[in-house]
């Protein structure tokens, strides 16, 4: 029973670690159209696509690792993250006005 | 069948759900031709997919503080993403950008014209 268990979570971190690995493909995705987004705003929405990726990416190391503190880094970028895309959205619209 | 077992099966389906919302996303925001339609990708199913996998890692340690932790960032993320969405369209839409797909009149084309928030 104990060695039943032991492997259940060995695959659970296996599947964490490869889970963490496959981030890195939206994590390009966001990078490409931060790159060569046409304009501005594209750039703000790719920005704020990272927030999520990023909150996730904590949510999974906290699988990998089982420290529960990553959860409170994840919260933190949600925070930031969100003050970040109510700044540069104010931005572009004052700039977009005149 | 132990509890525990149960519980990391649904962690991991939670987390997979998730991974898969949050690659739809990006696919979203790399694939559609407007920045209106690349916000829309981004930030609904950017936020179901954090959402969920959040919750997966706090299902699996089930212990107090980290399911208080995850209920914290799924409702904080519920709550201002539409915010953030909302400031965003509307920041794009009067920094010029075109509404494709549109064939009526804009509706939005008098507070374009009038300088007042």
């Amino acid at each position: 029973m104990m060695d039943t268990l032991l492997q259940i979570d060995l695959l659970y971190t296996t599947a964490s670690r490869v889970l963490l690995a496959l981030l890195s493909i939206p994590l390009g995705m966001t990078l490409v159209r931060m790159i060569y987004g046409p304009t501005l705003a594209d750039r703000f929405v790719a920005l704020d696509m990272l927030t999520g990726v990023a909150v996730t990416a904590a949510a999974l190391t906290m699988a990998v690792t089982g420290r529960r503190e990553f959860l409170d880094v994840g919260l933190g970028l949600a925070v930031f993250g969100f003050m970040g895309t109510c700044a540069l959205a104010a931005f572009l619209e004052s700039r977009g006005k005149k | 069948m132990n509890i525990d077992v149960v519980l990391i099966a649904v962690a991991l389906l939670l987390k997979t759900i998730g991974f898969a919302f949050l690659f739809a996303a990006c696919l979203g925001l790399l694939r559609f031709q407007d920045p209106l339609q690349r916000m829309h990708a981004a930030t609904k199913a950017g936020t179901i997919g954090a959402g969920l996998t959040v919750g997966g890692a706090a299902l699996a340690s089930a212990e107090g503080a980290t399911l208080t932790i995850a209920v914290l960032i799924i409702l904080f993320l519920t709550l201002t993403v539409p915010v953030a969405a909302h400031l965003l369209g509307r920041a794009i839409y009067f920094s010029g950008a075109q509404l494709l797909g549109l064939e009526e009149r804009d509706a939005l084309q008098k507070e374009n014209e009038s300088d007042g928030m």
